[in-house]
């Protein structure tokens, strides 16, 4: 049979690419569902994650499974990633396939902070790794997570990944630039 | 000549000879020199001309207060002006001109302003300027613009690199001197996360200029161990060449980093970066500046404040003049005549008004004396000095001046707290408190000897530690000279001739005088008079003595005149910096459809809508301009099938139990009601009565709704739909996300578009007209529409984004196949409007359901959001314009969205105007078509209207009719 061919969202856009002490990749996260537990249904959504080894997170914060992590992305709202929706997870909360709407970067090495303290208005020392937030890049709305102490991952719109890529490497270009001088 | 290179001393790098241009003249100076060291070094006197008389000036500071030596700096065919000298650090190859100077800055012919003086004094503009009327645009208004302005620009786009970056600590100490490394110090030991922020790009403050004796060692070798020690610590930045410009909101504070302006080669690196810095803490370390004294012809090239020579003595190297007087009325002066003595330079005399003046120096002292005048046009040769009843002259190449100190209150003014009159040292502080959590110390706060100024910078540091909760580091202030200040009031020295007050806007002690005699006595009006303190030093240099020669003229104390607005910023930001990669494309965000790409391969121009590019139409060989292509595809969606990416309107997926009430209130027509695998079409109002948006919404479940907005109010309604939420009804089972991104959606529509559809999906469902249904096609799970946007047959087809580019590839061939193809948004855009489809240029924000004629969509048999609102009297009825369709009577003729509607024979007026036309299209079936609001249009139709449109010369007549001009019984979409 035909098929259509799938694209990443970051297919190409001249990645990965590293200056200075930071590396900017496409960072493909697999299945992403977003999860809003439905009124008073929370204690159901944490025993239908528990076979993943996770529970819904508090604001601001994520959980790494095995193969899956679980991100606050919002009021009454976390996004799944890496995994497809445990069965039972469907009745006690609302659940949205995400995946193809977001464009994923991972930003790693020890200037990668430096890199994003040029876009993201955040206190990133005080973001700890295992800590999640939405906030913007630039103008793009972000989901910003750090899974370890040099390495950030990022979700933008789909749509905006060229500009989210253009101008974190501008952030990085210029960042090398001043360590030259 | 005038000041010259010590043969040593200083901190520049003597084995580093830099080389550069100034007005194409070559100069040298050594690494470590400003542009302003450069030129005294090599005896240049005149850098730049006034701005109003075009007198020639010479460098009066040593700081970014400077007022004279502003110059343009020429990088390329790029031309940054209004750089100060004593800022600009020298570099291999650095080219800066003076402004302001026509031809030149020896010559300028512009200095006959300065014979004509007595006719430009304060005001000349508002009397001047005044009649005949006819002239003011035609001819005043060019000649004053073209004399007013410091500097000129190149012209052209900045196309240069600027940043913009956050950063956040516990203590941000602003400024490098005694008390600023003490306050870092304390703070940084504490373990605070510690940012101290300097404009120099050596950070030490006047421990450079000065070089007193901390603990027994020089002043600048102590600042370089203590900052040693901090660089040494991971808890604290260093931000030299940064300049804390505004004290903002919760902790806030912007600065201005040069980061690249003294590099020769700069690479990728940026200009300047402007800084976003929230403190927990703020230590304001930021010292004083120094005031002159107004006598007659105090701004020639020559004379100079005592502190500033000091900074060049010890901090350069240089010498300000070959016999130098100095003036003042602090022991600062002193201290400067000292200096200078010590360096090899010859001391004239120290000229202190003081009675009581100490005369034990090895240099001439004149006490109870003051200087009533100067001489010299290019450079300041004679000092006329009055010693009681005496006066005689003094030669000198250089005046050396100070009128005392000014702590730099600006910060801690920033948010509008004014600063108090402090008389012991007679000049303003900062009000403690002014700014939440900011704490001013050292000079900043009045307190001036050096031993003072650790001490109090230690204090506010521990203090800052204290707030914080951290616990206090073991930390003493080290030993430091503990002189006293001892001031004695000396603003003006009266006299006949002028006497300067604000250098960089020529105003004099007479103008301030004027001002007050003319009836302008508050400062906020002899400011807006003279326009004192308005020039780039925003009145560092004269704002405290023109004030006080203001309180003097009007009778008042300085402290009851009180001072101007502090207002963000400190010092000169270019807007570059602070839109930093804002230029150009980097305006904002990109939004690129999956097909995009494919889209440009057909040679598709691309037009914005909101951040999204979509095609405008695709052009075939041969056709000439976007009316033939246009017209193609429209007959081509009509008489075969078209395929269009319509990924960009708004999706919303609901769920939850009460999803369907949920939809019912914010929407004026029912969606509880919607079957299964059901689209409907929704208006929604804003709580207002004015329609918000409108698009249609599927019930996927039970408990599941995907609902569809315009791409213009994607953002808008999901907004409002999670304040409805949120606000009007936190207790429902409602839960809202958008997959506007997740679903690549294409329409498919045309009387063969079952077949085109046929070709891709497993199985074609037989949907009614506003049926929904999953479906198959190769291999992976879509949702089919069949929702109508053209009049014709239409589907609209998701699948996920990933497969959006392949799939638009897939039907465009096979639409082709069919005689079908791509089209794009003018073609769209006609379809919609020979059905009389509404988009937001029909619901612009100030139209109701009425006004578009949909007033029964907003169901009598619940509430919803708008609805009371909307029937509120005025919001609907005859008076009311109302959505009409319109076409030209001779056909042919043009139309224009933006025109307005006249009755036909009455005046073309304001007072008649009947309505205006939203969106105009040429139909190929009906020629030029529009949709416009016209007052009870719904009952017009059928009666002429008159087209005007003063933009475009446009005057027609047109006939009113009904908005729908294809199909109104909707034959086609349904069969």
């Amino acid at each position: 049979m035909a098929e259509l061919i799938a694209k990443s969202p970051g297919a190409g856009l001249h990645l990965p690419v590293t200056r200075g002490g930071a590396t900017l990749a496409e960072w493909l996260p697999g299945a992403i569902t977003s999860v809003a537990p439905f009124a008073g249904a929370g204690d159901k959504v944490d025993a239908a994650l528990t076979p993943l080894g996770m529970g819904f997170p508090a604001p601001n914060g994520m959980a790494q499974g095995k193969t899956a992590r679980i991100v606050w992305t919002g009021r009454g709202q976390a996004f799944l990633i890496g995994a497809p929706a445990p069965e039972g997870l469907g009745a006690v909360a609302a659940l949205t396939d995400q995946s193809d709407g977001w464009a994923g970067l991972r930003l790693a090495g020890p200037a990668a902070a430096d890199v994003l303290a040029r876009l993201v208005p955040l206190d990133l020392d005080s973001f700890a790794p295992g800590t999640a937030a939405r906030s913007l890049l630039g103008h793009m709305a972000l989901i910003l997570m750090r899974p370890d102490p040099e390495v950030w991952d990022i979700l933008v719109f789909r749509s905006m990944a060229r500009t989210a890529i253009h101008e974190l490497d501008t952030a990085m270009v210029q960042l090398a630039a001043r360590a030259a001088g | 000549m005038s000041g010259y290179r010590l043969s040593a001393g200083g901190l520049v790098d003597r084995s580093q000879t830099v080389r550069f241009t100034f007005d194409g003249l070559p100069f040298t100076g050594y690494h470590g020199d400003t542009l302003a060291s450069a030129l005294l070094g090599n005896g240049v006197q005149v850098v730049g001309r006034s701005f109003k008389y075009h007198r020639p000036r010479g460098v009066l500071t040593a700081g970014s207060e400077e007022p004279n030596a502003l110059v343009e700096v020429l990088d390329g065919a790029q031309k940054t002006p209004n750089v100060r000298a004593t800022v600009q650090e020298i570099f291999p190859g650095l080219a800066a001109q003076a402004q302001n100077a026509w031809p030149s800055r020896n010559l300028d012919l512009m200095a006959v302003n300065d014979l004509l003086s007595p006719f430009l004094s304060a005001g000349f503009y508002y009397k001047t300027f005044m009649w005949p009327r006819a002239f003011w645009e035609r001819l005043y208004e060019p000649l004053i613009r073209r004399a007013a302005g410091l500097g000129r620009l190149s012209g052209r786009h900045d196309e240069s690199r600027y940043e913009k970056v956050f950063a956040f600590c516990d203590v941000l100490v602003i400024g490098s001197g005694p008390a600023g490394l003490m306050a870092a110090l304390a703070a940084a030991r504490s373990g605070a996360r510690v940012i101290v922020a300097d404009e120099d790009a050596r950070m030490g403050g006047r421990l450079l200029a000065d070089r007193p004796e901390i603990d027994g060692m020089p002043g600048d070798l102590w600042a370089a161990q203590v900052l040693e020690d901090l660089a040494g610590m991971p808890n604290v930045r260093l931000m030299p060449r940064t300049t804390v410009v505004g004290a903002h909101d919760q902790g806030t504070y912007a600065a201005l980093e040069r980061v690249s302006l003294h590099r020769a080669a700069p690479g990728d690196a940026p200009r300047e970066a402007f800084w976003r810095i929230v403190a927990k803490r703020t230590v304001l370390a930021a010292g004083a500046l120094e005031r002159g004294i107004a006598f007659c012809n105090n701004d020639r090239p020559g004379i100079m404040l005592a502190g500033a020579a000091r900074a060049y003595v010890h901090r350069y190297g240089v010498a300000p003049g070959q016999r130098v007087a100095v003036f003042g009325t602090t022991d600062s002066a002193r201290q400067t005549a000292r200096a200078l003595q010590a360096a090899g330079v010859q001391v004239a005399a120290l000229i202190d008004p003081r009675e009581d003046a100490s005369t034990l120096e090895d240099f001439k002292v004149i006490r109870g004396a003051v200087v009533t005048d100067t001489q010299g046009r290019k450079g300041l040769r004679r000092v006329q000095v009055r010693q009681g009843s005496n006066t005689f002259a003094l030669e000198a190449d250089s005046l050396l001046v100070s009128g005392g100190w000014n702590p730099s209150v600006h910060l801690a003014c920033h948010m509008n707290g004014r600063p108090v009159w402090d008389d012991g040292i007679a000049a303003f502080v900062p009000k403690p408190g002014a700014v939440p959590g900011l704490d001013a110390c050292g000079a900043a706060a009045g307190r001036f000897s050096t031993a003072a100024c650790l001490q109090d910078g230690l204090r506010a540091g521990l203090a800052a530690v204290a707030d914080l909760g951290l616990a206090a580091p073991a930390l003493t202030a080290p030993q430091a000279e503990d002189g006293s200040y001892d001031i004695t009031r000396l603003w003006h020295v009266p006299g006949k001739g002028r006497a300067w007050l604000d250098f960089a806007n020529d105003v004099t002690v007479k103008d301030v005088m004027l001002s007050a005699q003319e009836g302008f006595r508050s400062v906020e009006h002899m400011k807006r008079y003279t326009t004192q303190g308005m020039a780039p030093d925003q009145g560092k240099n004269s704002n405290v003595a023109a004030l006080a020669v203001l309180a003097d003229a009007t009778g008042q104390t300085i402290p009851g005149t009180g001072t101007t607005t502090f207002r963000p910023p400190y010092t000169p930001v270019s807007i570059a910096a602070m839109g930093g990669g804002g230029r150009a494309s980097g305006f904002a965000p990109q939004r690129f459809l999956t097909s995009d790409a494919a889209s440009r391969e057909r040679g598709a121009p691309m037009i914005e809508a909101g951040l999204w590019y979509r095609p405008s139409y695709f052009p075939r060989p041969g056709e000439t301009g976007w009316e033939v292509a246009c017209d193609r595809e429209v007959r081509m969606v009509r008489s075969a099938v078209g395929v269009c990416d319509v990924s960009t309107l708004g999706k919303i997926d609901i769920q939850g139990a009460d999803a369907g009430r949920f939809l019912d209130f914010v929407y004026t027509n029912t969606f509880s009601t919607l079957p299964v695998g059901k689209v409907r079409y929704g208006l929604m109002l804003r709580e207002d009565g004015h329609v918000m948006d409108d698009g249609t919404t599927a019930r996927l479940g039970a408990q599941h709704y995907v609902m569809t907005t315009t791409t213009a109010a994607a953002g808008q309604v999901m907004r409002h739909l999670d304040f409805v939420a949120q606000a009007h009804c936190p207790d429902w089972d409602v839960r809202m996300i958008s997959v506007t991104e997740q679903w690549a959606q294409f329409a498919v529509a045309g009387p063969r578009a079952r077949d085109l559809l046929r070709a891709v999906l497993d199985d074609l469902p037989d949907l009614p007209f506003m049926g929904c249904a999953e479906v198959g096609l190769y291999g992976i799970r879509g949702r089919l529409f069949r929702i109508s946007f053209s009049g014709e047959l239409g589907f609209e087809l998701a699948v996920p984004a990933r497969f959006g580019e392949s799939l638009f590839r897939d039907l465009v061939g096979r639409a082709e196949t069919l005689s079908g193809g791509p089209y794009g948004m003018e073609a769209l855009n006609v379809l919609r409007i020979e059905k009389g489809l509404i988009t937001h240029a029909e619901i612009h924000g100030r139209t109701t359901a009425f006004d578009i004629g949909m007033a029964k969509m907003v169901s009598p048999k619940k509430d919803c959001i708008g609805k009371a609102a909307a029937a509120r009297p005025g919001m609907h009825g005859p008076d009311r314009e109302q959505l009409v369709g319109l076409r030209p009577v001779q056909p042919g003729q043009r139309l224009t969205a933006g025109a307005h509607l006249f009755t036909p024979g009455e005046d073309v007026k304001r007072e008649n105007d009947q309505g205006y036309v939203t969106s105009v299209g040429p139909s190929p079936s009906l020629g030029w078509i529009g949709l416009g609001f016209l007052k009870n249009g719904r009952a017009r139709v059928g009666e002429m209207v008159r087209l005007v449109d003063h933009l475009r010369g446009l005057d027609l007549l047109c006939e009113v009719c009904d908005p729908v001009f294809l199909d109104p019984a909707g034959e086609k979409l349904r069969g």
